[in-house]
């Protein structure tokens, strides 16, 4: 299992590439598209993050390695691509990985703006969700 | 320089890049851009003449005092009111909004099971304020349709029978938009004013966005209140204006209390100002409130201006057709007759949220998300929407980049 930080690296690296805004975008798209989807069944009240513009699910389990599993989608489908690189970074790592994990891929790959309360993806609740979920299995 | 040259230069924010692109602002119906005199204005009064008003005998305070009251009476000819004293200066036409329903609720002029009239397609500003007087009161709130969406008519009015319907069941109040912020079609609010007041019904009009695009007489139009904001209309953030007419603000409590609306205070008894003072606790945000002179001066000599008729109807004629020409789009209130250029839209197979953050990168801003009109939004849009609205300052030209920077985001997003 690499660490979050050494994905958090790889990422950023794969973004070095992008000069131009629209192929990020494009490529954050694919990504939205190609990210497995969560079950129907998931899409309940308790895994629904509402953002103000577009809607986000996150679902965790917990294997028996004590590692956290993280399914999500959202309806839009950037907010999407943006997803499938978060649950890159934290799926499969262990809540105190998560909790000590210092977030910094989005601005340096010049997606800061996703995370401001006006943009309302939903993704900056999607963060504060997945450390809430890791504090919760922690002291569990 | 045409007419529309000699607007744009009085607005220096025009001249920006987005993404190295030119800008184009297509979200004034959110808040709209400021010309040079209303910055200068802003930058002067700060440098020259800042005050706390009607309380100091020095200059300053009376200086400042002179350029908010300007403002007021400026807001008063801009709407006809009979008289300045009918015109209270508020944070904005959400606060204006605010105070009628709290003052109504609080004077008893709404009392247990009565009914408040609103459109189905008002903006949060003109449902919460009500909901939170039907709770503290016991009234309800009843909610006329309009003509949008599903398979009836899409031209956007309130629907007039049922308006009709609803005031013969005894409502006490009615709150309705001018234009609605989603529809951009211009409601018959002159008759509507009249139906009402046939029955002896008092008339709210949220005017945020009809005041930017229609004349406004308020003797004419006969309402009882009439709110606005106005950032909405070349001023700065934090000023709005509720006309009230005097027998209402007369009989109405105030909505808050502290300096500035009172006549005497002692700790048994305290005898308020009159209007419309008497609705201005504390300290007014006074550079906003004098700005709203050259503001509102601006809007009226671009409104005076033929140009400026001639010129909206060719942004509509030209929207209608970049709009139409996007496989797969519907508009809100599409067969508006009156409408102000204003459009929501939906696009199939494309997320608002998406489609506003890609066209962004390529200098458009527009509107996305329910835009404080949930209910409306919920029932034509699926909850989130696009919105494009302009002002006068917006040029054809920029009606093009707009239509090829959609028609590509749409390309991007449906691959």
């Amino acid at each position: 299992m690499k660490s979050i930080e050494d994905i958090q690296k790889e990422i950023v690296e794969e973004f070095a590439v992008y000069d131009e805004w629209l192929d990020k975008y494009e490529y954050l798209i694919d990504l939205g598209r190609e990210m497995p989807l969560i079950d129907e069944a998931d899409k309940t009240d308790a895994n629904l993050i509402e953002g103000c513009q577009s809607r986000v699910w996150l679902s965790c389990s917990q294997d028996a390695d004590g590692r956290l599993r993280f399914k999500a989608d959202s309806d839009a489908i950037i907010t999407k691509g943006i997803i499938s690189l978060l649950i890159r970074v934290f799926d499969g790592q262990t809540p105190q990985d998560i909790l000590a994990a210092d977030l910094h891929f989005i601005d340096a790959i010049g997606l800061r703006e996703n995370l401001s309360p006006t943009r309302a993806g939903g993704l900056a609740a999607m963060i504060k969700r997945i450390r809430d979920i890791a504090q919760k299995y922690g002291e569990g | 320089m045409n007419f529309l040259q000699q607007i744009r230069a009085d607005f220096p924010i025009l001249g920006r890049k987005v993404e190295g692109r030119p800008l184009v602002y297509f979200d004034n119906a959110a808040t709209s851009q400021r010309p040079a005199c209303v910055l200068d204005l802003q930058q002067k009064l700060c440098k020259e003449h800042n005050a706390n008003i009607h309380r100091a005998v020095h200059t300053l305070s009376y200086e400042a005092t002179d350029y908010y009251e300007a403002g007021r009476r400026t807001a008063q000819r801009f709407i006809n009111a009979e008289s300045s004293d009918e015109i209270v200066l508020t944070g904005g036409a959400t606060m204006s909004i605010n105070l009628v329903a709290e003052c109504m609720a609080r004077g008893g002029f709404i009392g247990s099971g009565d009914g408040i009239l609103l459109s189905e397609a008002e903006h949060h500003s003109n449902i919460v304020p009500w909901q939170m007087a039907c709770q503290r009161t016991g009234a309800h709130l009843e909610v006329v349709p309009v003509r949008a969406g599903g398979s009836d008519a899409n031209d956007g009015g309130v629907d007039m029978e049922a308006y009709r319907a609803a005031l013969r069941r005894g409502v006490k109040m009615v709150a309705v938009t001018h234009v609605s912020n989603i529809l951009g079609a211009v409601n018959p609010v002159k008759e509507m004013v009249a139906e009402a007041h046939a029955l002896g019904i008092p008339v709210l009009i949220d005017g945020a966005q009809g005041i930017v695009h229609r004349k406004v007489d308020v003797q004419s139009l006969d309402c009882d209140f009439y709110a606005f904001s106005g950032h909405k209309i070349y001023a700065p953030t934090g000023i709005g204006v509720l006309y009230g007419k005097r027998e209402w603000l007369e009989k109405l409590p105030p909505f808050m209390g502290g300096g500035d609306m009172v006549a005497t205070v002692s700790f048994e008894k305290t005898e308020y100002a009159d209007i419309p003072l008497k609705f201005e606790a504390g300290t007014a945000n006074f550079v906003a409130a004098a700005c709203l002179a050259p503001a509102l001066e601006y809007a009226a000599k671009i409104a005076s201006s033929p140009d400026a008729a001639e010129h909206e109807k060719k942004q509509i004629e030209a929207m209608k057709q970049t709009l139409a020409s996007i496989d797969g789009l519907w508009v809100a209130a599409a067969d508006a007759e009156d409408r102000i250029p204003l459009w929501s839209f939906t696009i199939d197979g494309v997320h608002p949220l998406d489609a506003a953050m890609l066209i962004d990168k390529m200098g458009v801003a527009l509107r996305s998300g329910h835009m404080c009109a949930e209910p409306i939004v919920r029932r034509i849009g699926g909850g989130s929407m696009l919105r494009a609205s302009l002002m006068p300052y917006n040029t054809l030209e920029e009606i093009e980049v707009f239509g090829k920077a959609l028609e590509r985001t749409v390309k991007l997003l449906r691959r």
